[in-house]
């Protein structure tokens, strides 16, 4: 069995990383779960969360936001909306997204009005944005 | 006859805007290269993109529980056109060019008594199609202010176009914008996003999906529209500076030859006053 994989984590501006990794925790829709190389081939969608690659090179981590994860024989692609170095992730722009995340929560309910659904995933989206704040250290309130 | 004093002038202004359009030609080459990267590096992720969403397209296609955004509203009355255009002029013919494709559509449209909608982007070509079609213009995006274009504008056009979408006020999206070949070639193009159309991928590996296979193709729909206006505008800002690079290079050939052709007829002009003066200084002298 190999012992690495590929790993590379891509945003529609550009290629953010790629590299021989051992393992990834990968934020998924439904729950985290961990791509190891000879991972079944998987495709996942991203909640908003830090993706964790860990590799010969050391550990980097990533704050994600939407997107998916393809796990496939040859390695993982991360496509994210948007994705940046957990280390570069300031309280302005988390302010920042998380301002974004409350809005859409704001406008679903207005127009989806009796339509849990739609509501709902909003809702679940800014949770998952507050979670990730407290996980990283920054604050949800400012 | 111009003066001698006239042609001294024009050769003066003729030679500042070579000098101008020289400056622009090399502002719009670097930027030219600039827009080239930057369209490079939203490759990957585009065409990631549309080989996963190639697949679950594929899977989706026949089923009835098909997203809207993929299988239509199952009428096409009403078309939606999204004329991408520069914020600028002074590029050759890479507005009106990406303009008239745009007309030759709408034209075809109407006359199968289509109903149609615009939405513009870019200022050229509101200017361009306002002429004809004032009526028809149901929206424009603003990018002046852009100096670079970011997913978030794409994000910003698809969650408008989308907006539209839910309200049921279009069936069919397509939008229009120029392909970048190379820096003398730049290819208007007319790609459909709603319903959604994929180059075909072949398949090789089954997935497992999570959640399921229509969650993530309800959620990477409207995500995938957002893609393609994105590669969209890097494509055409790259196109707008290859135009304008040609554009602006050709304009200061053309101010070269100018200045050439008036220079031969500042010279030739001159030495006629020389040539006069000796005339008059000679009979002058001859008839003492």
């Amino acid at each position: 069995m190999a012992d690495t994989m590929h790993f590379s984590l891509v945003s529609p501006e550009r290629s953010l990383a790629a590299m021989q990794v051992t393992e990834v925790q990968i934020p998924g829709a439904e729950g985290d779960l961990t791509a190891m190389p000879a991972h079944a081939p998987t495709i996942t969608t991203l909640r908003p969360g830090l993706l964790r690659a860990s590799g010969p090179e050391g550990v980097s981590e990533y704050l994600v936001t939407g997107g998916f994860a393809e796990i496939g024989a040859e390695g993982v692609t991360v496509l994210a909306e948007r994705a940046m170095p957990r280390g570069d992730v300031t309280q302005k722009d988390f302010d920042a997204l998380l301002a974004e995340a409350a809005e859409l929560y704001e406008k679903a309910k207005a127009t989806f009005v009796n339509q849990p659904g739609p509501v709902d995933d909003a809702a679940k989206l800014l949770a998952d944005m507050v979670a990730v704040g407290t996980h990283i250290g920054l604050s949800s309130k400012s | 006859m111009p003066s001698l004093k006239d042609l001294k002038n024009r050769i003066a202004s003729v030679k500042s805007t070579r000098k101008i359009t020289k400056a622009m030609q090399m502002v719009a080459a670097a930027k030219l290269r600039r827009a080239q990267d930057a369209a490079e590096a939203a490759r990957p992720y585009a065409e990631r993109f549309n080989a996963v969403m190639a697949g679950l397209a594929q899977a989706a296609q026949g089923s009835d529980s098909a997203p809207r955004l993929l299988a239509g509203t199952g009428d096409e009355q009403t078309h939606l056109l999204v004329v991408m255009t520069a914020e600028r002029g002074l590029c050759g013919g890479f507005n009106s060019s990406i303009v008239k494709k745009a007309k030759v559509r709408i034209e075809a449209l109407l006359k199968g008594g289509k109903t149609v909608k615009i939405l513009t982007v870019g200022k050229k070509g509101r200017d361009q199609l306002r002429r004809d079609y004032r009526d028809h213009l149901v929206g424009h995006v603003d990018l002046t202010e852009v100096k670079r274009v970011g997913y978030v504008n794409a994000q910003d056009i698809a969650r408008d176009v989308l907006g539209r979408f839910d309200a049921g006020d279009f069936d069919v999206c397509t939008i229009f914008f120029s392909k970048f070949v190379n820096v003398v070639s730049q290819v208007p193009t007319e790609l459909q996003i709603i319903p959604a159309t994929f180059e075909p991928a072949e398949q090789s590996t089954l997935y497992d999906y999570e959640p399921s296979e229509e969650g993530i193709l309800a959620d990477l729909l409207p995500r995938n529209i957002a893609t393609q206006i994105f590669t969209a505008l890097l494509e055409n800002a790259a196109s707008e500076q290859g135009a304008r690079t040609g554009a602006m290079d050709n304009a200061t050939r053309n101010a070269g030859d100018m200045i050439d052709r008036l220079t031969i007829e500042f010279n030739r002009s001159r030495q006629a006053v020389i040539t006069n003066e000796l005339i008059e200084i000679i009979s002058g002298a001859e008839a003492l």
